[in-house]
C-alpha cells in the first residue's frame, strides 16, 4: 500500500525542528510532493481533526498573475506596438490602418504616446503615419518581469495600469503554515467513524479509536411536511376560543347578500363601506334570490323610520340594494345569521360564538393590506351583559394571545354602541397599537331579529394576519399569504406559542 | 374615518392652554379621537413631492386628528374645541338659537317642481353679521369640504353652497333647466360658460371632475337664481363667481341641496351651529323660509332640540358601573348632552342638541356616559354565561386532516380565493362558461375577476414562485372554493376542497397516489369498488393524456387527479 498524502506530509514534517522555528508552507510542500495544493489542504484538515498531531495556521498571500490577454501580449507584444510595427513607412489611410493587427485597442494608445500622426487633410481622406522612428514595448517588458516572478520590482503605477488594462490579475492564495503538534507522530492510526454491529459482536470497539463527532456542525434536517404559519396561528386561536367555551359558527359562504352583510347590521345603504371602491360586488350571481321576507320588513322599517326606541336613519330603504350580492366584507355577516338563527329558536339560550375565516375588501394593496384576509370574531349573547363584561372577556382572550397590557378607546361602528377599539402596548415599537375592535350590538340590529329585549350581545373582531405578522416578525403581508410566499419561510417557521 | 387637520397653535389658543403632544394624544384617546400625526405643511409636501419642493412652505405644527365617522360636529377646529371644552367642563354648551325675521323681511328659497327628477331637496339659512379672519374663513371652507367628502357622500347626497348675501337679492329660486339654458361665470373664472361648456372645462379638474357624473346625463341640471337672475350655484358642481364669499363678507347665505332630506338638514345644522360662533350675536342663525313646489313652506335651519329619557339603572346596567343619577347626568352633560335628573331620581332627561345627529337611540346615550366615565375606569368582569363549546364538524375534520397531511411530508400552502378567469379556465384548458364560477363586477385588476373554482391554480402558482427551492416540492391546501348554486339563498356556495401537488424532475404518480391512499386510510375509506374508493382512468384538459384518473368513493365521482 502506498503511503497516503497525510502520511507523506507527516514524513516531511518530521524533518522539521519542533517549535516556532520549524514548519512547512503548504504551497511549497504540495510543490515538493508533486501534489495539487487542494489535495494537500485536504490532508491538513483530516490531520487537524485527529487532535494535536499537527498545528496549521491559515495564511493568505496575494500574487500577481498574467491574464489570458496579458499572456497574449507577452507573446506577441502590446497592441499599440503591434500596430506601430505593421504600419508601413509611407502610412495608410485611416480606415485601412484600423484593420491592422492591434489597431482596435492600440490606436488610441499609440496616438496618446505620440507614436502615430493622423493627417486629416491628406488627399483621399485622413491618413495615419508613424511619428517616431522606433518604439520600446514597455507593456510587454512589464509583463515579462511579472512572469519571471519579479512583480514586486515593478513600480506600483505601472502595475496598476496593467491591472486596469486587465492584463494583470491580483490573486489571493490561501495556504497553511504547518508545524508539529504536541502529539506529533508519523504513524497515524485510522479512526473509526461509526460503530458497527460487528464491533459490538466481537467486542473490538473496546480497542478501536473513534473519530470524534463534530458537535459544532448542524445535524441533517429531517424530511418532513410543514404547516403554514398563518394557519398555525388560526389553530391556536380556535383552541383559545374552545378553551373559553365558544362554539364555532358556520362561515363557509364567501358570497353574501348586501342584506346580511350590511342591512341586517343596521349599516345604512349610503354608508361608504357599501361603495364600489371598498366592496367587491358580484356580476354573476348579481342578486341574492332569497331574503327572509318578514325579518327584512322589520329591517327596512328600522332603517327608514326607526322603531325599537330608535330614530332610524330616515331615508328611503331599497330592497334592490339589499339584494346586491357581494363577497362578504366581514364575518359579522355570519354572526348576524347565527344570531337570527338563535332568535328564531323557541326559547332563548345564552351563547358564545366564534369564527375565523376569509373576508374580502376591494382596497388598494400595500404592505399591510390585501384584497382578502382572515377575520377572527367572538360573540357572546346573554341577558344583562355589560361593557365591563366585554372588557373582561377581551382581557381573558388577549391574555391567552400573550397580550396583557390593554386599554380601550371609544370608537364608531355602525352596528355596535358602545364601540371600543382595543389597544395594546407594543414593547418593540414603544407605543400603543390597535389590536382589535369591539362593541355591544345595537338594539336596532338585535330587536328586529326577534331577540328578547333584555338580551345584550357583545362582540369583537381582529384580523388573523396582524398578530401573525407580529408573532413571526413579518413586515410585508405579501410574504405571509398567497402563492408568492417563500416556501423556505414556511419550512422554517417555529411553533405558534402565543402566550410565551 | 375622516381626518381633521388643525394648527396646533390655534387649537391651544382656543382651548386656553397648551399641552405636550403626549398629553393631547391622551386627551384625544379618552374622548374617542386619535391624534394620527403631528406634522407641518412643509413635512407633508416634502413627504409627497420630495424635499426640494417643500422650500418656503410653512413649518407651523399641524395636528392631524382622526374623528369618528358619525361625529360631524367635530370636523372643524370650532367643533373640536367646543366638544373638548365642554368635556373638560371649561365651558357650558352654547344654546343655538334660530332667529325668525319679521314677516316679509326674511329670505325665501322657492323650489320649483323641475328639481324633482334631479335633486329634489333644498334647505337654507343665513349667518348674519359674521366676522371672518383668515383662519376662520379657511376653517369654514375646510368644513364644507369635509362634509362633502363624508356625510354628503362626495356631494351625491348633499351639496353645500355659501354666498355673500350682500351681493345677491332674494327671493331665491331653486329650479332645474336644460343645460344649454344655464349660463354664468363660475367661481374663480373670468368669463361666462354654459353648463355643457363647464362640464368640458371641469373634465380635467382634479377636484371637480369627480362630481360631474352626478348630473351629467340628466336632461335638466339643478340651478339656484336670485331675484335678478344671478346664478348662485349649479349644485352639486360649482357656485357662481358673483356671490363668492371673502374675508370681508358679513352676511352669508348657506344653501344645501340634495337627494337625501335628512342629511341635507344635518349638514345645514352642522355648518350654522359651528360658525354662528362668529356672528355678532354668537350662536344665533337667521332662518330662511323654503317654499316647496306644492306651496307648503318650511323654516330652516331646524336646529331641533330633542328630549330623551333614560333610566339611571339602565345606564349602570349596560356599562357595569354604579353611579348616582346626578353623577350620570353630569357625565352626559360633559358630552354635550345637557341632562338632569327628574322624577325623584328615577329618570334622567337628556336634551339632544342639533349638533348631535348621531344620537338616535338610548344606546348612543349610554355610550356617551361611558366615554365621560372613562372606558378604562370601568371594572372588567367575566360574564357568567355558561356554555359548552362545539367545533364546526367541517372545520374539525379540516384541522385533523391538515396535521396528518403535513405528517405525510406535504407542506401546507395558503393561496388566494380570488383569481383571474384565465387561472381557472384558459390555463387549465377549459372554458370559463363551464366553470360555474362566481364573477366579480368591479375588480380593480385581473387578479380579482372570479372566486376560484379549484385549488389547483393556486398550488401551481406557488410552485412557479418557488422554483429556486430544492426538489421535490410537495404541497397541499385544504380550503374553500366557490361555485354558483341557484338553490342557495345567495345563489352561490362554498365547497371545502383538498388539493395536493407533487413537483419533481420525474412525475411520481405513485407518490400522489400514495397520498390519496393515505388520506382514504385516515378517513377510513377502504380501497374497494363496492364500499370504498377506486380510481379510474379519464381525460382532463389540465392533465397529460392517459395520465389522469378520477376518484370514485362509493360510486360518487369526487375529482380528477394526476
Amino acid at each position: 500500500m502506498s503511503p497516503s498524502v497525510a502520511e507523506l506530509l507527516l514524513q516531511r514534517l518530521e524533518r522539521e525542528p519542533p517549535g516556532p522555528g520549524g514548519g512547512l508552507c503548504s504551497l511549497e510542500a504540495a510543490a515538493a510532493l508533486g501534489l495539487d495544493h487542494q489535495t494537500l489542504v485536504g490532508a491538513v484538515k483530516s490531520l487537524q481533526a485527529l487532535g494535536e498531531v499537527i498545528e496549521a495556521e491559515a495564511r493568505a498571500a496575494t500574487r500577481w498573475e498574467l491574464s489570458e490577454e496579458g499572456a497574449e501580449v507577452l507573446r506577441a507584444g502590446s497592441p499599440e506596438v503591434r500596430l506601430f510595427r505593421s504600419l508601413p513607412p509611407e502610412g495608410l489611410p485611416h480606415s485601412d490602418a484600423m484593420k491592422l493587427p492591434g489597431a482596435q485597442v492600440g490606436f488610441s494608445k499609440a496616438m496618446a504616446n505620440k507614436w502615430l500622426r493622423l493627417d486629416k487633410a491628406a488627399p483621399g481622406g485622413p491618413r495615419v503615419f508613424r511619428a517616431v522612428e522606433a518604439v520600446q514595448d514597455a507593456v510587454q517588458d512589464g509583463l515579462r518581469r511579472v512572469q519571471e516572478g519579479d512583480a514586486a520590482a515593478l513600480p506600483e503605477r505601472e502595475r496598476n495600469e496593467l491591472k486596469r488594462r486587465k492584463l494583470l490579475l491580483e490573486v489571493t492564495l490561501k495556504s497553511y503554515w504547518i508545524r508539529k503538534g504536541r502529539a506529533f507522530s508519523t504513524a497515524v492510526a485510522r479512526q473509526e467513524t461509526d460503530l458497527t454491529p460487528e464491533m459490538i459482536a466481537t467486542g473490538s470497539w473496546r480497542q478501536l479509536p473513534f473519530k470524534p463527532y463534530n458537535f459544532s456542525a448542524l445535524g441533517l434536517p429531517p424530511s418532513c411536511g410543514h404547516l403554514h404559519p398563518l394557519l398555525k396561528v388560526r389553530s391556536q386561536l380556535r383552541q383559545i376560543f374552545l378553551e373559553m367555551g365558544f362554539t364555532e359558527m358556520p362561515t363557509d359562504n364567501f358570497v353574501e347578500s348586501s342584506f346580511w352583510n350590511f342591512d341586517a347590521l343596521f349599516q345604512p345603504q349610503q354608508h361608504p363601506a357599501r361603495d364600489q371602491h371598498d366592496t367587491f360586488f358580484l356580476q354573476d350571481p348579481a342578486e341574492a334570490p332569497e331574503l327572509p321576507a318578514s325579518y327584512m320588513a322589520k329591517v327596512k322599517k328600522v332603517h327608514s323610520q326607526g322603531g325599537y326606541g330608535s330614530q332610524g336613519y330616515k331615508y328611503e330603504w331599497k330592497v334592490e340594494e339589499a339584494r346586491k350580492n357581494l363577497l362578504r366584507t366581514h364575518t359579522t355577516s355570519a354572526s348576524a345569521r347565527a344570531l337570527y338563527h338563535l332568535a328564531c329558536q323557541e326559547k332563548f339560550t345564552p351563547v358564545k360564538y366564534f369564527s375565523i375565516d376569509r373576508v374580502f375588501r376591494n382596497e388598494s394593496l400595500d404592505a399591510t393590506h390585501l384584497a382578502e384576509f382572515h377575520q377572527v370574531e367572538g360573540v357572546v349573547a346573554d341577558r344583562g351583559l355589560t361593557l365591563g363584561h366585554l372588557m373582561g372577556t377581551l382581557r381573558e382572550f388577549f391574555t391567552k394571545l400573550g397580550i396583557t397590557k390593554l386599554r380601550f378607546k371609544p370608537a364608531y361602528n355602525p352596528y355596535t354602541e358602545p364601540s371600543m377599539e382595543v389597544f395594546s402596548y407594543h414593547e418593540g415599537l414603544k407605543k400603543w397599537v390597535e389590536v382589535g375592535n369591539s362593541g355591544v350590538f345595537r338594539p336596532e340590529l338585535l330587536l328586529p331579529m326577534g331577540l328578547p329585549e333584555n338580551v345584550s350581545v357583545i362582540a369583537w373582531g381582529l384580523s388573523l394576519e396582524r398578530p401573525t405578522m407580529i408573532k413571526y416578525g413579518i413586515n410585508n403581508i405579501r410574504e405571509l399569504v398567497g402563492h408568492r410566499v417563500n416556501l423556505q419561510m414556511v419550512y422554517d417557521s417555529p411553533l405558534c406559542r402565543l402566550d410565551t | 374615518m375622516p381626518t381633521v387637520s388643525v394648527r396646533r397653535e390655534l387649537l391651544f389658543q382656543a382651548l386656553g392652554r397648551s399641552y405636550t403632544d403626549e398629553e393631547f394624544d391622551e386627551l384625544c384617546f379618552e374622548f374617542g379621537l386619535e391624534l394620527d400625526d403631528v406634522t407641518s405643511e412643509k413635512d407633508i409636501i416634502s413627504k409627497e413631492k420630495g424635499e426640494g419642493k417643500a422650500e418656503g412652505a410653512s413649518d407651523t405644527v399641524l395636528y392631524k386628528i382622526d374623528v369618528p365617522a358619525n361625529r360631524y360636529d367635530l370636523l372643524c377646529l370650532e367643533g373640536l374645541v367646543r366638544g373638548l371644552q365642554v368635556f373638560k367642563e371649561r365651558i357650558n354648551l352654547p344654546r343655538y338659537e334660530k332667529i325668525i325675521p319679521a314677516k316679509g323681511e326674511g329670505q325665501k328659497l322657492i323650489i320649483t317642481e323641475e328639481t324633482a327628477k334631479v335633486r329634489p331637496h333644498a334647505v337654507a339659512a343665513v349667518l348674519r353679521n359674521i366676522t371672518f379672519t383668515k383662519e376662520r374663513y379657511d376653517s369654514f371652507i375646510d368644513l364644507q369640504e369635509k362634509l362633502h367628502q363624508n356625510i354628503c357622500r362626495r356631494r351625491a347626497l348633499v351639496a353645500i353652497g355659501t354666498h355673500d348675501l350682500d351681493t345677491i337679492a332674494g327671493p331665491f329660486t331653486f329650479t332645474a333647466k336644460a343645460p344649454s339654458e344655464i349660463k354664468f361665470k363660475p367661481l374663480n373664472q373670468s368669463q361666462e360658460y354654459t353648463a355643457p361648456q363647464m362640464m368640458d372645462l371641469y373634465r380635467t379638474d382634479s377636484h371637480l371632475r369627480h362630481y360631474l357624473h352626478l348630473i351629467e346625463n340628466k336632461p335638466l341640471y339643478p340651478v339656484i337664481y336670485d331675484s335678478n337672475g344671478v346664478v348662485l350655484s349649479m349644485p352639486p358642481i360649482i357656485n357662481g363667481d358673483h356671490s363668492k364669499i371673502n374675508l370681508n363678507t358679513r352676511n352669508v347665505f348657506v344653501e344645501c341641496t340634495g337627494t337625501d332630506m335628512t342629511k341635507a338638514k344635518i349638514v345645514l345644522d352642522t355648518i350654522v351651529t359651528m360658525f354662528s360662533e362668529y356672528c355678532e350675536k354668537p350662536f344665533t342663525v337667521e332662518a330662511v323660509e323654503v317654499i316647496l313646489p306644492n306651496g307648503k313652506t318650511h323654516i330652516y335651519p331646524e336646529l331641533a332640540y330633542r328630549k330623551e329619557k333614560v333610566k339611571p339603572e339602565h345606564i349602570n346596567k349596560k356599562l357595569g358601573i354604579s353611579e348616582t343619577p346626578s353623577s350620570l347626568a353630569k357625565l352626559l352633560t360633559r358630552m354635550c348632552l345637557k341632562s338632569h335628573v327628574i322624577g325623584n331620581g328615577n329618570n334622567i332627561e337628556i336634551e339632544i342638541p342639533p349638533t348631535r345627529a348621531d344620537i338616535i337611540h338610548a344606546c348612543d346615550i349610554v355610550e356617551d356616559a361611558a366615554i365621560a366615565y372613562g372606558y378604562n375606569n370601568i371594572q372588567m368582569t367575566i360574564p357568567k354565561t355558561y356554555t359548552i363549546a362545539n367545533q364546526l364538524p367541517l372545520n374539525k375534520l379540516t384541522e385533523l386532516l391538515r396535521l396528518d397531511l403535513a405528517a405525510a411530508g406535504f407542506t401546507e400552502a395558503l393561496t388566494f380565493a380570488l383569481c383571474s378567469q384565465e387561472d381557472i379556465a384558459d390555463k387549465l384548458g377549459t372554458d370559463i362558461s363551464s366553470t360555474k364560477a362566481v364573477h366579480i363586477a368591479n375588480p380593480k385588476t385581473a387578479e380579482f375577476q372570479v372566486a376560484r373554482t379549484t385549488l389547483l391554480p393556486g398550488l401551481l402558482k406557488t410552485i412557479a414562485a418557488n422554483r429556486k427551492m430544492p426538489l421535490p416540492l410537495k404541497l397541499f391546501e385544504i380550503s374553500d372554493i366557490v361555485v354558483k348554486d341557484p338553490s342557495k339563498d345567495v345563489g352561490a356556495r362554498n365547497y371545502r376542497h383538498l388539493c395536493a401537488v407533487y413537483y419533481n424532475k420525474s412525475p411520481g404518480f405513485e407518490i400522489i397516489h400514495g397520498l390519496l391512499d393515505r388520506v382514504m386510510q385516515l378517513l377510513e375509506v377502504p380501497p374497494s369498488e363496492e364500499n370504498g374508493y377506486v380510481i379510474k382512468a379519464t381525460e382532463g384538459s389540465a392533465f397529460f393524456p392517459g395520465r389522469c384518473a378520477e376518484i370514485f368513493a362509493k360510486e360518487i365521482n369526487i375529482e380528477p387527479f394526476l
